[in-house]
Parts: C-alpha cells; structure tokens; sequence
C-alpha cells in the first residue's frame, strides 16, 4: 500500500484523487462547525446528481461547458499561455453559434456544424486578439484577456438585443436545424435538458490530446510555450505560434459557449454578470493536470458539485458549502507538490 | 592544528543512487580547503548536508571538535556557516544594504535603522577590502560585484566558516583574480574558506588543502603546494587526463563560410560587430579568441540567424544566407552548439527524446504527414545518447531538466553534430563542464573536421581556443584584428592582438 502510494509513477492520479478527498474532507469540517451532519449533506449532493435519471441528465448538462472550458484552459497552459479570457471567449461563441442559428435556414446536416463552427470561429477570433498583441507588441494575454472579457460581456448584451424578435431579455429560439437538443437523450433522462454537447465534449478531449501529444504541431507549440528561445533557434515561427496556440483555446472557449446557448437553451440570454465557467475551467484545467482524460474526469467532479448544490439546498444544506468544497479542492490542487512530497516522505519513513 | 570543521564517513543516498559513500572532509582553521569533483560526483550534495538542507544516513558532523546534528539552514547559520550560492539569491531592485539586512533587519523605534546598517556594512567592506558601496542597487553593480554583497552578507551574519560554490563560473578573468585576493584575505583575518570547483588553475592559485570526490567516492586529501594538476585532475577523473589535444595536421579545402563587412549591431543598438571578414574552410577549426563582449556573441547569432545583420553577406557555400529564416539555414547545413544551452540548446520541461529532434521533428522520419512517429524519435534519441555517451537517470525518458550540465551539453552536441551538417558553429561549448567532458567535446569537435566539415569555435577560454583551433581569429571591437597559425601562437602574442594591438610581431622574431 505504501509502496503503491509512494511510487511517483502513480502519483499522476494520485495526488488530484488526494486532493479531492482533502476536499471534501474539509467540507465536512465545515458542516460540522455550522452544525450539519457531513453524511447528510453528501448524501443530499449525491442524490442531487444520481438520485433520478433526470438529476443525471442535469449533471451532464452542466459538466459539458465546464468540459470544454477545462480544455481551453488547459490548452493555454501546456503551450505557456494563461488565457484568462475563456469566459469572454465563451460569450461571443455563444452568441455566434445563435445568431447563425436563427439568421440562416439550412439542412440540419449542414445547419448543425455550421453553427458549431461558427462558435468556434468566433472564440478563436476573440482570441487572436490577445495573440497577435502579446506576439506582435509583447502586451501580455492576461491583461488583455480580462479586460476582453468585460468587452465581450457588454458588446453581446448588445448584440442580442438587435438580432430579429429578441427582448429586452433574450433571442428567439433557434431554428430547430441547428440545436443540440435530442429527444431520444432527453427521454432517457426523465425529459432533462440533456443534449447532444456531451458528445462534442469528449470529441474534442480527444482531439486535445491529439493535438498536443500526437502531431509536430504540438510539439511546436508545446515547445514555443516553454521555451521561446530554444524554439526559435530550432527554427520554429514563435509569434506565429503563440497566435494559433491563443486561437485553438478561444475555439474550445467558444464551442463551450455553444453548448449552452444551443444546447441547455436554445436561445442567447442577456446576462447581468459573468457567470463564472471560464473561471471554472481553471479550475478543471488544474485538477485534471492539463491533460485531455484528466480534464474530462475533473469537469464531470465540478459538474456534479455545481448541479448538485442545489439539491443539497434542499436538505437544508447551504448551497455555499458545494462552494466551498469546489474551492478547497482547487485549494489542494495547487498544492500538488506538497501533496507528491508528502507521499515520498511516506516512503522513505517505511523504508 | 585543529579542526573547525570535520564531516567524517558521511553517506546520503537518493532514490537509485548514493551521492555520498563514506566522504570525509576535515577543514582546519584559517585555510582555503578545495572540494574537487566532476560534475555529479557529490559536492554539493556534500556540501547541502553541512549546510542543512539534507540530513546524512550515516556519519558524524563536528563543528570546532563538538559534535553537531545540523538540521536545518538556521542550525548553519548559528554555528558561523555561510554559504555563496553559485546563483546568487538577491533582490536586484533593492540596494547593496537592503539585500544585506534582508531578514535581520537592525530595528529603531519599530523602523529599519538604515544608517546604521549602511555604516557597518561600510565598515565590513573596508575591513576585508570588498569596495562595495552600500547605497547602489543590485541591478546596477557588476556580476562581481553582486558575489562580494553574497560575501559581505555571510559576513554580516558574522560566518566563520563560508563556502563558495563554483565561484567563478560567471565572473571575467580580472574578477576571478581579484576574487581570489579577497578569499586570501578572508582567510588571514581568521576566517575558513571551503572552495567547491572543478577548475584545477584556480585550486592551485588559491587553496592550501585539497579534497578529492569521484562518483560519490572520497578518493583523498592532498596538500596543493605539493600536488600537481595534472595529479589532482587524474585523481577526479579516475584515469590519465591529457590537456594537449592530439590530432593531425589540419587539411583545409574549399571555403564554405564566407562572411564580408558584417555589421550586427547589440542589443542596445550599438555596432556590436563592426566591419568583419572571415573565412572558413572545410576540414579545419577556426577559433575566435577574444575578451568577452567584443561582439562574439553577435557574430554567432548572425550567422546562425538569432539575429538580423545590420548589413554585409555571409555566404554559406556561394549562397547569401543573411535573410535567410533559421530553419532555412538549418537545412543548408549549419550545426549549432549555442553558447547559452538553457536558454537556446534544449527546452528544459521536454524529456531527452524529444529534445533530439528538435529541428527535425516535422521530417521523416520523426513526422509523417503532422503526426509525430514516436518510435523513430525514440530510436534516434537511444542510437545517440548511446553513441555519445549521454547519461541520465531514465534514459530517453528524462526530462531534461533533471540532468547534469555535461550530459546536457553532450546531448546537444550529439543532435547538432549528427545532423552532419556542413559547418558547425560551436559557442563556448565547455563552458562550466568537467575535464572528461571537455576532452570529449573537444575530440567531438576535431573527428567533425577530419570529416571535412568547417567547424568555428568560439570561447573565452584561450587555452581551449589555442589547442583545439587550426587557425586562431582574435575578435577586438567587432573586427578581427589578425588571424594566425595555432602552431605558431603564442598566448603573449594573442594577449597583445586581443587587446587591440593589431600586429605585435611574434617573440623573438626579430
């Protein structure tokens, strides 16, 4: 057992799995100081996400942006870039995918990419423009992602409003060509809003690790992003590179935005404030070590807390405390090192 | 005499490997006592369990003859041990005082009593003769100048005993001999001086005592004034170590480096090379002598494309390669061993395989199509590091970070030479390297040429530059000023033309 733990090639899921339990550990403490029974809060949080096939659906739902913010970010991590302008991204992709989903009528077989496409494109355009300034003007991406996002916030409350029939509020509805919502998935999940994003999700999890893992591009990316120097004595384009690493971020950002606007809804909302999945998906980019598989569990562990808080909410658990115990884990993520020391020290105690 | 310090059958092992076997290391009071060794062979780990960072498996540590358990860095810093960290651990938009005081500030009614401070750093300075002046910020005094504030804050913690940790690998031949002066100096106002290096010159010029570790090993102790080098080099190599470099007469053919007028200006927009000739010839070494900074790093980055020549050409076999991008010259044929090898040669985060084909990772081989054929890049990588005798702990698979300098550096030249290109461009490529690896590259270098490729050395190091080089170049103010026959050189000679005396003649050539 010790043995097992202390071993560092285990320590890749070790310590996010440490992490986690760390996690809820301290989010019973918590219960405990307001005076709630652990057991019963976690209980009310499983049931929120496996209690009914309906809950379930719900969890999916809500684990699928997170996926693919997850992805956005961990795409800009392993090539040296801290994208903090996912959320923004995530806004304009939405809007992109509804707006080609109500202006234009076609097929679904054409209809469907077209608007997934259009997502993708729309993140990956709002992305280069941090790109081309911090590989043109050397201005760094965290401060033009930020003030991006507020950019993107505003300009789409806008721009929803002056798409054909919309509100004061939201758009129309799609046209029906261009959704993600199935039927037969909605059926299955006791009518949830469950929808055909999941598979989008998982897809580009696995053209993720493709890309970074399988391809020369990757390499040359992967090497731009911790090495500038070394990748151009090797002849490599940097600034080029770090363009393209900022847009295959902003298309996963955008493709996030499109499972919620065409998938959970179906029409592009006005929102108040951000609503926090670009935030999140550092957060899922973190626990799940930036790679493909990892993200993918990470984001289905965040899905569950999020939508099962408000079943916890019902059991007369604050809904805060789901919070919490998303933060704590994040907490201890970024503690990995500590925890990897810990676990040699464990072995060398035995020895 | 007694003892102030004695580490006696100390032994610390890591996972897979003993660092340590049974060192003992006995400094007296009052002497400059060497820690020589390879690369990798124990000296800092050596030196880590007397500073407290590791705690030994075995053995005793006795600080002025009383047993000691030096547990952490504190328990050091209260027995009078200090220790100057080859990179220096300084905050550069702080003053001299400011980074001396640092965590032992002098309080005055709840504020930093600065003059105080600045007074007794003064004084300190001017006991041991330091020159610092307290009120400069790091960011605007030399590199030397940076190591004697590391010096005066050990003294400023009133250290007995200080460590130098390969103190002169940053540091310009002037500054290593006045460093030198201000360790002797050190010593005769009663303080104790463990010189960790693998450069035998200045063991010889500067300690009493040598210790001598191989792999892990304690070989022995000598005494420097009666030991030659040549002793003390074969007894941390383990084997006979040959200084001159053997190798035939060179057989120059056609010439396939071409540079005319060449102007490349520095970083601050100032003609850092300024009008340069050169040619190089297949099948022999060209050596760039000179004192750094007269544009030798500019002249490498010229042509090897890191950055854009103001104006002049540099052929590269009858075709202009100035303009040219950096894959480009790479594929005509030029091989690079860059003189900064972590800031250019390797990306440190990406394991070994992968770093050996970093210019040619979108051929075939290695990439068919954008996908990247692991298999290939893994034979390649195991035929060369096998070749080349690149050691790291899990072969291929090692991030290369976790490797030694002269395995990294032998990595590199491994991948450049391999590349078989026409001209290979070699930066200060022994910089901070032990003897055996030396000896390697250097006979590296010398096999490329017998394959009739042009190989351009440059290095600081004139001994390198004299034994290594067919034809010696000396570089002064961005310009050659003469190039001459190593048979025929002189170290005189190329002293005079390295300081800018274009021809002063060959001794006793009257």
């Amino acid at each position: 057992m010790i043995k097992f733990l202390s071993n560092e090639k285990n320590h890749v899921f070790l310590v996010p799995l440490i992490s986690v339990l760390l996690g809820f550990l301290a989010g019973a403490i918590i219960m405990m100081i307001t005076g709630i029974n652990p057991a019963d809060g976690y209980r009310a949080l499983v049931k929120g996400v496996l209690g009914n096939p309906r809950k379930f659906g719900e969890w999916i739902v809500t684990a699928t942006p997170l996926i693919l913010t997850g992805l956005a970010i961990g795409f800009g991590f392993r090539t040296g870039l801290f994208n903090i302008g996912v959320e923004g991204q995530l806004i304009v992709g939405s809007f992109a995918a509804v707006a080609v989903g109500i202006l234009i009528e076609a097929p679904r077989i054409i209809h469907l990419p077209l608007v997934l496409i259009a997502a993708a494109a729309a993140g990956a355009l709002w992305a280069f423009i941090p790109g081309f300034l911090k590989a043109r003007y050397r201005v760094h991406e965290v401060v033009v992602t930020i003030m991006l996002n507020y950019t993107a916030l505003h300009m789409i409350n806008y721009a929803i409003k002056a798409l054909p029939g919309s509100s004061m509020t939201r758009t129309i509805d799609i046209h029906m060509s261009a959704t993600l919502n199935n039927a037969f998935l909605s059926g299955i999940t006791g009518r949830s809003r469950l929808h055909l994003g999941i598979f989008i999700a998982l897809v580009m999890a696995v053209v993720f690790w493709y890309i970074i893992e399988k391809t020369s591009f990757g390499y040359e990316l992967r090497a731009v992003g911790f090495n500038p120097d070394a990748s151009q004595y090797a002849g490599m384009r940097v600034n080029r590179n770090i363009v393209y690493s900022m847009m295959i971020s902003g298309a996963f950002a955008g493709l996030a935005g499109a499972m919620i606007s065409i998938g959970t809804f179906n029409y592009a909302r006005v929102i108040g404030a951000f609503e926090g999945y670009g935030m999140d998906g550092i957060a899922v980019a973190l626990l799940g070590s930036n790679s493909g598989l990892g993200i993918v569990i990470a984001g289905f562990l965040f899905g569950a807390l999020k939508a099962g808080s408000s079943s916890m909410a019902l059991a007369s658990v604050p809904k805060e405390i789901a919070e919490i115990i998303m933060a704590f884990i994040v907490l201890f993520a970024a503690m990995n090192y500590g925890i990897k020391v810990l676990l040699q020290r464990l072995g060398k105690e035995r020895k | 005499m007694e003892y102030i310090i004695e580490m006696l059958n100390i032994r610390k092992e890591f996972p897979g490997i003993v660092a340590n076997d049974n060192i003992t290391l006995r400094v007296k009071k009052g002497e400059i006592h060497a820690l020589l060794g390879e690369n990798g062979a124990g000296k800092s780990t050596l030196m880590s369990v007397l500073f407290g960072l590791y705690q030994p498996e075995k053995g005793e540590i006795k600080v002025r003859g009383k047993n000691v358990n030096i547990s952490k860095p504190n328990v050091a810093n209260e027995l009078g041990i200090g220790m100057v960290h080859q990179h220096f651990k300084l905050v550069h938009n702080f003053t001299v005082t400011e980074n001396i005081i640092l965590g032992q500030e002098p309080i005055k009614g709840g504020r930093i009593d600065i003059e105080k401070a600045t007074r007794e750093i003064e004084q300190l300075s001017k006991e041991y003769g330091l020159e610092v002046d307290p009120s400069s910020k790091i960011e605007d005094i030399t590199v030397g100048m940076q190591q004697r504030v590391e010096i005066l804050k050990m003294l400023y913690r009133n250290a007995e005993i200080l460590i130098f940790d390969e103190p002169t690998a940053a540091l310009t031949p002037q500054e290593i001999t006045e460093l030198m002066h201000i360790m002797k100096r050190l010593v005769e106002e009663g303080k104790s001086i463990i010189l960790i290096t693998h450069k035998l010159k200045e063991i010889k010029e500067a300690a009493d005592q040598c210790t001598i570790i191989r792999r892990g090993k304690y070989i022995d102790t000598v005494d420097v004034k009666t030991t030659s080098a040549d002793t003390m080099a074969s007894m941390m190599v383990g084997r006979e170590v040959n200084f001159t470099v053997n190798k035939d007469q060179a057989d120059p053919k056609d010439v396939v480096l071409k540079i005319s007028d060449l102007v490349v200006k520095d970083s601050r927009g100032l003609k850092a090379v300024d009008g340069l000739n050169l040619e190089i010839r297949r099948g022999e070494i060209l050596g760039i002598a000179g004192v750094d900074g007269n544009g030798q790093t500019e002249l490498l980055e010229a042509i090897s494309g890191l950055k854009e020549a103001e104006s002049g050409s540099i052929q590269l076999l009858g075709k202009d390669i100035k303009k040219m991008p950096i894959r480009q010259r790479t594929e005509l044929g030029i091989g690079h061993i860059p003189q900064d090898r972590h800031k250019h040669g390797l990306i440190l985060d990406f394991k070994l395989a992968e770093n050996m084909v970093l210019q040619t990772y979108y051929k075939a081989p290695y990439s068919k199509h954008g996908i990247l054929n692991e298999a290939a890049i893994n034979e390649k990588a195991t035929k060369l590091i096998e070749e080349f005798d690149v050691r790291s702990g899990q072969g291929i698979h090692t991030k290369t970070r976790a490797m030694s300098g002269g395995n990294q550096q032998k990595a590199i030249i491994a991948r450049e030479v391999d590349r078989s290109p026409e001209m290979l461009i070699a930066g200060q490529p022994t910089r901070g390297l032990d003897v055996g690896a030396i000896e390697f590259i250097h006979r590296k270098l010398i096999e490329e040429r017998d394959k009739g490729r042009a190989v351009l050395l440059v290095s600081l190091e004139l001994d390198e530059v004299m034994n290594v080089s067919d034809r010696i170049a000396v570089i002064f103010e961005g310009r050659i000023v003469g190039i001459v026959d190593a048979k025929d050189a002189t170290e005189n000679q190329l002293g005079l033309m390295m300081a800018g005396i274009e021809d002063p003649g060959k001794e006793g050539d009257q």
